[in-house]
This record gives C-alpha cells, structure tokens and sequence, in this order.
C-alpha cells in the first residue's frame, strides 16, 4: 500500500524513520561544508551548500530508507561540486592555476594540498574526497560514484600516488 | 611527508572547524527553501508567560503549539511522521503567529483571527476542536456542550478526552470547557495554566 496509495496512510508510511528535516540538517551540514570546501573550494562551498540541502529537502519526503542519510547527502554534495567543476572548466577559469591566495584560508590549512586535489580527474577527487573527508566506507563511495568497490579503493589508490607526486 | 602524515592532512580540519559558517549557511537556506515553495512545515519558540512555546505551521495555518514541558523532539519526530519530514525551524516564518500570542497575552486582543490546520487530529477528535474554536474569548462552555455541537451529545467524557488531545491549546481555547457541574475538570498543561488563562480572559476571578 505504502507509495501507490495517496490517502493519508499511505503518505504516511513513507515517512516512518526520518528525522525532522532540520534535524538532519543540523546532524550533517558542518560535515557537507567541510565536504564543500575541500571539493568544490571555499569561494563556492556555500552555493553548492545551499544546492544541496535544496535538492535533499526537494527528494526528501520520497525517501524510502533513513539509515544512511550521511550517505546519502554527500553523494548529492559530490555531484554538486561536480557540476560546479564542470561549469568552472566550461567558462574555463583559471582559478586553481593561478596561487591567488597567499595566505591560507581559515579552515584551509593546506591550499596547496588542497589545490592539487582539486586538480584530480573527477574520478579520482570524488574517490579521495568522500573516503577522507566524508568518511565514507567503501561501499558508499562505490554507490556515489557509481563503480565497483574495488573500482573505489584502486581510484583512492591512484588519486593518493599522484598527490604524493605532486604535493609531497 | 610520509604516507600517515599525508593521510592525516588529507582527513582535513576536524572538531567543528566549519561550525560556525555551516550555522550560517543553514540559517539562509530557510530562506532559499521558502522561495523554492518547499517549506511544509515550520516551526519556532514564541515567549509566553508559561515559558517559551513551540509553534508549528504548515501553509494551511498553526498545526501545533506545545507547552515548554512537552518533549521537543517528541512533538516535531510527530510533525515529521503525521504531516511532512519537511519540517524546518523558521523564526521569521512565524512573525504573524507571535505578534497575536504576544497581544493576546498582553490582554490587546480578544481573537486570533489566525487559520489553523486541524491535520493532526481527525474525526470526532477535530470536530470537538472545532466546537471549541468557536467558544468566544472571556466565556465557558462545559464538555456536555461541545459534545453535543460536535454532534454526539452523550459523549462528554469522549469530548473531554478529546481536549486532553489538543495539539493547539490556548488558540483553540480548550481552557473555556468545564464540567457542567463548575469543576473546571482537566487540563493537559496542568490545571494552573486553566485558572491563569481563564482569569487572563476575565472568565474566573
């Protein structure tokens, strides 16, 4: 009955096991903006913040399993610092070539560890960002990035050599 | 660098280190959700003599306000389960709200004049709140008689269970229903919180 009937039962049921919307956002937002800066750079982290708590909030209600929202929120934060990578090479801005910051940023200790990331090919930066900083298991970031599991640990593999190549 | 070095560098910043700017990111996103027509429900504190309440509303109008003794997670896991998950705090969202508890507390206004949704409650639950919602500020009614405008006039003790359940207590004035006897019978906020409001009203001395 559950999803095919309309009545209120039937809605109802769909809900049962997720938390109020505000409190899974406030369980998981500093893990995404944490997410967001390191994947997507601290000047759009907070567009792709606030793009992926919309979609969340948009798909929430139709979410038929609630024990794996961290899960889940960072596959939908991945694939907004994706787009957001995507549209930065389309207008072909030269942000991360140029070390326009001398500084470190508060929160970014290592800019240029975290240049070189960015600077991964999508598979590899998606692999390392959700194992490192999103703390998923392996079988999480398989689900993210659509692969195996040993897909996902040999592009962590990949992506942790060429960093070593490059940062040190 | 060696390779836990690297690793401990690549884990990032840790222990809140973006708590404070994910605050403030939330905080707007309230407002990016409101233009996107996403907000099923939202909810604030609003001060009272009681101590703060938790209001809650959805587009239709006030769903819920609990007393301060009221389980907070309690009443919005209910919000999420009963009307929509998509339940967010929204202080400026409940302006309207606040502004006629404050002057009814202060005594400036007699009414309302607020929508309420009733989703909470249904059957003869809803209509003995509805019999209620129309007993005018300052007067009583007893449980017999909104028994019967409920339409089941042997139901008083049904009808006193049925206050008991309000999900919007001081708006829809379950504290003007009394034992036809003049006891004051019950009340789910304690029965302090009955006398006070009636006495607020001018109903008791």
């Amino acid at each position: 009955m559950a999803g095919t009937s309309r009545g209120v039962t039937g809605r109802r049921s769909t809900h049962v096991g997720l938390p109020p919307f505000q409190r899974f956002l406030d369980e998981h937002r500093e893990a995404v903006y944490r997410f967001l800066v390191a994947s997507a750079g601290p000047g759009e982290a907070e567009d792709c913040f606030q793009e992926t708590f919309l979609s969340a909030l948009r798909a929430y209600p139709r979410l038929r399993d609630g024990s794996n929202l961290r899960g889940w929120v960072m596959t939908i934060a991945h694939r907004k610092a994706l787009d957001a990578h995507r549209a930065r090479r389309r207008r072909a801005d030269p942000v991360e070539e140029v070390p326009e910051r001398p500084a470190a940023e508060p929160g970014e200790p290592e800019p240029a560890l975290w240049r070189a990331v960015r600077a991964l090919p999508d598979g590899q930066r998606g692999a390392i960002l959700l194992r490192f900083v999103a703390d998923l298991p392996y079988a999480d970031i398989a689900a993210s990035l659509g692969c195996s599991e040993e897909a996902a640990r040999q592009r962590v593999r990949e992506g942790l050599k060429r960093l070593k190549e490059r940062v040190g | 660098m060696n390779a836990r070095d690297f690793e401990r560098k690549m884990r990032g910043p840790r222990g809140g280190a973006f708590d404070d700017r994910s605050a403030e990111a939330a905080g707007r996103l309230v407002e990016e959700a409101a233009s996107a027509g996403l907000l099923d429900v939202v909810y604030a504190e609003v001060d009272s003599p009681f101590g703060p309440l938790l209001v809650a509303a959805t587009r239709r109008g006030l769903v819920q306000l609990a007393y301060p003794d009221e389980d907070r997670d309690e009443v919005l896991s209910g919000l999420a389960a009963k009307v929509s998950p998509r339940v967010l705090e929204s202080p400026a969202g409940l302006d309207e709200i606040r502004k006629r508890l404050d002057a009814y507390f202060d005594r400036r206004v007699r009414d309302f004049d607020l929508d309420i949704d009733y989703s909470l409650t249904r059957g003869f639950v809803r209509k003995v709140l509805r019999a209620t919602a129309r007993i005018p500020y300052g007067q009583l009614s007893t449980y017999r008689l909104v028994a019967a405008r409920a339409g089941s006039p042997r139901a008083s003790r049904a009808a006193g269970n049925a206050l008991g359940s309000n999900p919007i207590p001081i708006v829809v004035p379950c504290h003007r229903v009394i034992h036809s006897t003049g006891g004051l019978g019950g009340y789910t906020g304690g029965l302090e919180r009955k006398e006070f409001l009636l006495k607020l009203e001018g109903a008791l001395d």
